[in-house]
């Protein structure tokens, strides 16, 4: 019978099975709860203009900063009423999918 | 005499064609690993078997300047050949003629070919090197690529559709290939993507190299969408021609039938599989031990491997393969190996191939990312793949098949034909400990000892559920067999498939979990 090197664990419907893993497997990140005060990017690109202050009282709906991404100004706007705690960009940032711009209290 | 001037004049014209874009451009293109669009076609087809059609077309493009500009064949070279004697249709882009650009005349020329194809009947072999569409022919590159992916999608299922990408393969021109059978790629040659880095990186920022994006490893290994890597454009080459001596050559074409060979003596197949259930083995060990020759012709061998595809000939006749594979994630169905295993189920039964399918799987891969990529909708495809298919359809249980696993990898319930299981097989709701966890929660909680007590009621599950003769004794399994009579009862079982035939309710089309 062969034998195989480096075997990793998996548990499958309680049983625990010897097997190699694929690379996205391996890639895979677990899972977060999405926080509604924290307000992520939906998709890379730079920021062109921020339009509130740290500590600043804000309206839901109302305009927090302009992130440019495929060409088009899209307004970023604040999810719910609330204070600005903390601003984690600036203006002419580069920004990935799923960075963190600001906070909410 | 006048006739010989003319007959030389073809021969000049014919040279000056066949430089393509001249010694400069083909320097280039061989500095970078690459052969020529011609070298390429005649080192696919049979000697000497190569016919060539448009070679004299000319180029449609008036704007720009481009009326004074002569383009070889329009950028493309077309025609009719056999490859291991069968015939076929075959194009080539030459990306030294205006980067393989794709104007009107060298699309009109793609589309003669796939019609010639189809209406013949034969494989097609686009072989894909091109800048993308030429932008001064405006739309009517365009319409050109309309036009070809139309034939590709009126083409599938009645003549096989080889793509190989041996260069640039950009934009709207992916989805050519994208809608054909098989997709072959060469490391460091092939690159495919819709958006390319540069856009990438001006709309979004983001800094990508070529061969990350769209490279043949990325997808081979990644996307799946190629479905055969190799290293240099002659291993492709040889992949092609064995590809083409497995597969039939179109939806009518009564089988071929090759002298039948026994497996080599190495791959023993009473000697692969662990006693134990959770221990791993190659599952392709299984396979080559049941084959002629142990010739086994894996397809995307380097991505989802938790299942194994591809094709074998059992008595000299191809049948396909759908094998869990034990050794990459305990062999589970997840959202990958479903498209891989659903598609080629299509293939093989849109051209009459049997399907083999050997089953060892613990069940689906649990995890939020699975859930939220639409697992269930994914896994669904495989269900509809095996329900729909109506060629002769064999199942053999080597070990596990448990839960909605066991329905999914061709079970009677889904009019299998054949349902063979080894007495090692074991076939339930679930594995004994997770099944013995939940039935005796209460006796297992209350016990003096609770994990001498799991001990206990996993064993009397394990005896009383984990063997072939529960689902044996209600007709699910046909026969239980010694995996030593695997490639007896299994050329039996094609053999009296013969005359299959069976008809659904009539409809256009089914609606599959796309």
């Amino acid at each position: 019978m062969k034998q195989f090197n480096d075997l990793k664990p998996i548990n499958i419907m309680g049983t625990e099975y010897l097997t190699t893993f694929t690379k996205a497997y391996e890639k895979r990140t677990n899972w977060v709860k999405n926080n509604p005060k924290h307000i992520c990017s939906y998709i890379p690109g730079t920021i062109l203009e921020i339009k509130v202050k740290e500590g600043m009282v804000v309206k839901e709906g109302q305009e927090i900063l302009i992130l440019e991404s495929m060409k088009m100004a899209n307004k970023i706007k604040s999810p719910a009423n609330g204070t600005i705690k903390v601003i984690h960009v600036t203006s002419g940032d580069r920004i990935p999918k799923g960075f963190l711009m600001f906070e909410l209290v | 005499m006048a006739l010989q001037n003319k007959i030389d004049e073809l021969q000049k014209k014919r040279e000056q064609a066949f430089q393509g874009g001249g010694e400069k451009a083909m320097e280039k293109q061989n500095a970078m690993g690459k052969l020529s669009a011609r070298s390429r076609i005649l080192s696919i087809v049979d000697l000497d078997s190569f016919q060539e059609y448009d070679l004299f077309v000319e180029h449609e493009a008036r704007d720009f300047d481009m009326a004074k500009k002569v383009l070889a064949g329009d950028g493309v070279i077309t025609g009719t050949g056999t490859v291991n004697g069968m015939p076929i249709c075959i194009y080539a882009q030459d990306f030294t003629v205006a980067g393989g650009s794709l104007g009107s005349m060298h699309a009109k020329k793609i589309v003669k070919i796939m019609d010639h194809a189809l209406k013949m009947r034969m494989p097609l072999i686009g072989i894909n090197d091109s800048g993308g569409a030429r932008i001064q022919e405006g739309v009517n590159s365009l319409a050109g690529y309309g036009e070809i992916f139309f034939r590709n999608t009126l083409a599938s299922g009645v003549i096989p559709q080889i793509s190989v990408i041996l260069g640039p393969c950009a934009g709207g021109a992916v989805y050519s290939p994208a809608l054909t059978d098989y997709v072959f790629v060469v490391d460091n040659i092939s690159k495919m993507f819709i958006t390319g880095p540069e856009v990438i990186k001006t709309v979004l920022g983001e800094e990508i190299s070529m061969e990350d994006l769209g490279g043949a490893r990325v997808h081979s290994e990644i996307t799946g969408n190629a479905h055969f890597f190799a290293y240099t454009e002659v291993e492709c080459f040889e992949q092609i021609k064995k590809l083409l001596s497995f597969i039939p050559h179109n939806n009518l074409e009564k089988h071929r039938t090759l002298e039948a060979k026994l497996p080599k003596p190495e791959f023993k197949i009473g000697e692969i599989i662990p006693e134990d259930p959770r221990l791993p083995y190659d599952v392709r060990d299984v396979i080559k031990s049941v084959v002629d020759d142990s010739d086994f012709f894996e397809i995307q061998e380097r991505w989802a491997g938790n299942i194994v595809i591809g094709y074998g000939r059992i008595n000299g006749r191809t049948v396909g393969f759908v094998a869990n594979q034990p050794l990459v994630l305990a062999g589970v169905l997840d959202v990958d190996s479903s498209n891989k295993a659903a598609r080629f189920i299509r293939y093989c039964d849109a051209f009459n191939i049997p399907i083999v399918t050997l089953v060892d799987l613990p069940g689906y891969l649990p995890g939020v990312d699975q859930e939220h990529a639409g697992v269930i909708r994914h896994g669904a495809k495989i269900l509809y793949a095996y329900s729909e298919a109506t060629v002769p359809k064999i199942s053999v249980i080597l070990r596990k098949a448990y839960g909605g696993g066991y329905i999914a990898m061709n079970s009677r319930h889904l009019r299998a034909d054949f349902v063979f299981a080894w007495p090692s097989a074991e076939i339930a709701v679930m594995g004994p400990e997770g099944a013995a966890n939940i039935i005796f929660r209460k006796e297992i909680m209350e016990a003096e000892n609770p994990d001498e007590m799991r001990r206990i009621k996993v064993k009397e599950y394990t005896e009383k559920f984990a063997n072939p003769y529960v689902a044996a004794s209600k007709g699910y399994v046909d026969s239980v067999i010694a995996p030593s009579e695997t490639r007896k009862v299994v050329a039996h079982a094609i053999e009296v498939s013969g005359n299959k035939f069976i008809g659904g309710p009539s409809k256009k089309h089914g609606v599959p979990p796309f």
